[in-house]
């Protein structure tokens, strides 16, 4: 049927002769790229949501502003230190499980990463520089150094953008008679077909999810009643940087899946289950997709694939068929795709739904006292409470379609994952996958605990403290002041007994 | 002197900065490892918490920075440590994640139990992770790993390896105790200064100790290095190396540690860039040189326009970030700064 000489090399190399290292490789890949993500939003977009609240606190000269900025601060430098590690993971895994993959393509697009390394590490010089520079730097200062961070994050998500889109639409070189790249081309190699949608849709994701994230922190708390001026900046800050951009997102999301359509359509054809290349193709919501081509469950919506993809029913849409079954994902993961791409399109028409209701309550009441003119609505805030782990899966769920629906490839069309893994024993991977599970359940359990612990700590504080006048913070401190000097021994006993809470 | 050269100067430079960073930070790890029990260790533990707290993550970022200048630059060397080193690198990895996780979530946590439970996997993975790297680097100096090789105990398990795993723990205890000792000075702790100190002499002697015995097994194990040690570039940085341990001697024998840690920096970069110097014109002796492992020339010249960028950016801020941390300038955010409630402020 396919001439295999035509085919692109390892063509060859079918589902059934996958090496055993490549189940626990992807599953281990998979378990922490994952974990990494529910990160990322929070890393990328919690310093400008902080500077915005810091902003405010020093232009109104608002103590409660200022007390939130700090807390988040201390939120921050958990969650990044945690980044860090989870990150640096990552990159070992690049050689542990596919050296494959960075031994024959890492000078084609490692430049994206050369760009990250260097911005990560700028954002980690800044972040520590904010993060410690509270309590002794003069606040003009503190704010003006804190500036640059969200400059720096875009930054380092430009280069990690740079390199997933060149794995799914890789240009910028030419392969020589043994299949090595040469010529490289590392502009085009940068900026590929996929880089411009990709990197918008996944900025603004993680900008929304940080707001909606923090702002259902504090919903939670409005909910149980506590409307005070702590809760309602706490709320309002980051939950209108998320809805001036949950707008925005829909035609960023539409954007990239019709990008998707153009530059890699087996991959939209597994996103909305297209079997056979065809016009007038239905749309499914959800439903499974089997090996014979047939769909079961779900919602068929006749002619909208077409519509969606190119704005006429006589759109034509490429099928999976289209390529040897070796060259597509199988039905199962197919299916994965679809799901994914569901759930999070599903997920973004809800928070549009909540941000339409907020604008409409907040312009409603726009001339009433600040103190009034948030939503009344209890439903709108148990959905605004719901909106951060919402938000989270949704982000979880692009990651799976634009990964997921690559497969086989690793790098589309030129590597499959199959050739890229590592050939230590499978045995060894099985092992090493459990520990990094027990690892990662125990750190991401312990993040969780001491984030929680820190909440009601600080609610009891503020509950025995009587409300929303906080004390002078440190930027009120005289910025050269002496040192405080280290408590001595005894004096650190005393302290420390209270602090463990033994009588 | 080639893209290739200069790339590889680079990371053997980035290495350097992650020999030195990421190396006090391991070191101040150790220190807290042997701190002793909950009461006698408090105060050393409470100098490593707040001297470390600010710096450590960029510390760490250097790692990053190498992996990226490997893959991308020298992408068959990338794929043959990786291979061939599998395990001792996996277990740096499982160590450098619990010993960050460790160290980031142990102070926010109270209970003295919860508190040693962390702080024992940040001490003890601080001593492991170094082990493995300096394991791995030596598979490398002895040319036991090559371009196809499968992993095997024996590129990461041999002589030089062991010893290379050795000098860089104690190298790491040795940097840790010196810089810690500057910032007792700095956060007002007279009694930590002698105690680092001491603790820094006697890593010090046990990392000379190690170097002189190294001498007996490099020659034999590791042939290519000895050879590019005893001559030329790499000799006169060998003994630059030494007159650092010497003069690092001298600082912490008379008590005057104000250059120390310079000095100190001295000993373990001009080591480092010995190492990398005696392999020329080798990645990995005698089997991948650096010209056969470099990546596509305009990926070369792309790597270093990155970089210089890069330093232009990165540089300022951290030689900022640096100059305000031992001027004192950072400090953690206490318990009452981020208390609400009013009269609370300073009793933290």
């Amino acid at each position: 049927m396919h001439d295999p000489l035509s085919l692109p090399p390892g063509a060859h190399l079918l589902v059934a002769d996958a090496p055993a290292q490549l189940l626990p490789a992807r599953e281990l890949m998979a378990f922490t790229l994952a974990s990494h993500i529910i990160l990322v939003p929070l890393g990328v977009a919690l310093p400008l949501i902080t500077l915005i609240m810091h902003y405010r606190g020093l232009r109104r000269s608002d103590p409660t502003a200022l007390l939130l900025a700090r807390r988040w601060s201390a939120v921050m430098a958990l969650q990044f230190a945690v980044g860090v590690v989870t990150g640096t993971v990552l990159s070992f895994e690049f050689g542990l499980l596919w050296p494959g993959l960075m031994g024959r393509w890492g000078d084609v697009f490692g430049i994206g990463f050369g760009v990250e390394a260097w911005a990560f590490f700028l954002e980690a010089v800044l972040i520590a520089v904010y993060l410690y520079g509270w309590r002794r730097l003069p606040a003009r200062t503190h704010f003006l150094l804190g500036l640059p961070l969200p400059a720096a994050a875009l930054l380092g998500t430009f280069g990690i953008l740079a390199a997933n889109s060149w794995m799914n639409t890789p240009q910028g070189f030419r392969l020589d008679s043994t299949g090595n790249p040469v010529d490289v081309d590392v502009w085009k190699a940068v900026f590929t077909p996929m880089f411009g949608p990709q990197f918008w849709h996944f900025v603004v994701a993680m900008f929304m999810t940080a707001g909606f994230v923090v702002a259902g922190v504090y919903a939670v708390g409005i909910l149980k009643g506590r409307r005070d001026h702590y809760h309602r900046i706490g709320f309002a800050v980051p939950f209108t940087v998320a809805a001036i951009l949950t707008p925005v997102q829909f035609v960023l999301g539409d954007f990239i899946a019709r990008s998707v359509f153009h530059q890699q359509p087996i991959k939209f054809a597994a996103m909305e289950l297209v079997w056979e290349t065809d016009t007038h193709v239905p749309e499914y919501i959800f439903g499974r997709l089997h090996p014979d081509g047939t769909v079961t469950g779900g919602i068929r919506i006749p002619q909208l694939d077409s519509v969606l993809a190119g704005f006429r029913p006589d759109t034509q849409v490429t099928g999976l068929t289209s390529v040897p079954a070796s060259d597509r994902p199988d039905p199962t993961e197919a299916t994965i795709v679809h799901w994914a791409f569901d759930i999070m399109v599903v997920i973004g028409s809800l928070l549009g739904l909540l941000v339409l209701c907020y604008a409409w309550a907040v312009w409603r009441r726009r001339k009433r006292p600040a103190a009034e003119r948030l939503p009344g609505s209890r439903w709108f805030y148990r959905g605004a409470a719901c909106a951060g782990a919402a938000s989270v899966v949704a982000v979880e769920c692009g990651w799976i379609a634009t990964e997921v629906g690559r497969q086989p490839w690793i790098v589309y069309q030129n590597m499959r994952v199959a050739e890229a893994v590592t050939s230590t024993r499978p045995a060894t991977l099985w092992t090493m996958f459990g520990v990094v599970i027990v690892v990662y359940a125990f750190i991401f359990g312990s993040l969780l605990a001491v984030l929680l612990k820190l909440r009601t700590r600080w609610r009891l504080e503020d509950a025995a403290a009587g409300a929303a006048s906080p004390a002078e913070g440190p930027e009120t401190e005289t910025p050269y002041g002496p040192r405080a000097a280290v408590p001595g021994p005894a004096a650190r006993t005393g302290a420390r007994a209270g602090e463990d809470g033994t009588p | 002197m080639t893209t290739g050269g200069i790339v590889a100067l680079v990371l053997l430079l980035a290495v350097a900065a992650y020999a030195c960073a990421g190396g006090t930070d391991y070191g101040a790890g150790f220190w807290d490892l042997t701190a002793g029990g909950a009461e006698r260790g408090r105060r050393p533990r409470w100098l490593i918490d707040h001297a470390m707290a600010p710096v450590w993550e960029v510390n760490n970022v250097w790692l990053i920075f190498v992996l990226v200048i490997m893959w991308t630059g020298f992408p068959v060397l990338f794929q043959t440590v990786f291979s061939s080193m599998w395990l001792p690198l996996a277990l740096a990895v499982v160590g450098l994640v619990l010993r960050g996780a460790g160290f980031a979530l142990r102070k926010p946590i109270k209970r003295v139990a919860g508190r040693r439970l962390y702080g024992a996997l940040f001490a003890v993975s601080s001593l492991l992770t170094p082990y493995f790297l300096g394991a791995a680097v030596g598979g490398i100096a002895s040319g036991r790993v090559a371009p196809g090789t499968t992993a095997s105990a024996d590129a990461w398990a041999n002589p030089t390896s062991f010893f290379f795993g050795l000098l860089t723990v104690t190298g790491t205890a040795f940097l840790g105790a010196v810089f810690l000792s500057r910032d007792a000075e700095r956060w007002n702790a007279p009694d930590l200064v002698g105690y680092f100190r001491r603790r820094a002499l006697g890593a010090l002697a046990a990392a000379a100790l190690l170097g002189v015995a190294a001498l007996f097994v490099v020659p034999t194990d590791a042939p290519h290095l000895w050879n590019g040690l005893t001559r030329g570039a790499g000799l006169a940085l060998a003994l630059v190396a030494v007159a650092c341990t010497v003069a690092t001697a001298v600082m912490l024998l008379r008590g005057r540690t104000r250059w120390s840690r310079w000095s100190a920096a001295g000993i373990v970069a001009a080591s480092v860039v010995a190492w990398g110097v005696a392999q020329r014109p080798y990645l990995i002796p005698t089997s991948l040189t650096i010209e056969q492992a470099a990546g596509a020339p305009s990926t070369m010249v792309w790597l270093l326009v990155v970089t210089a960028v890069a330093l232009v950016l990165v540089g300022p801020a951290l030689v900022l970030l640096y100059w305000l941390d031992t001027h004192a300038e950072l400090e953690s955010l206490s318990e009452s700064d981020l208390r609400g409630g009013s009269g609370t402020a300073g009793s933290g």
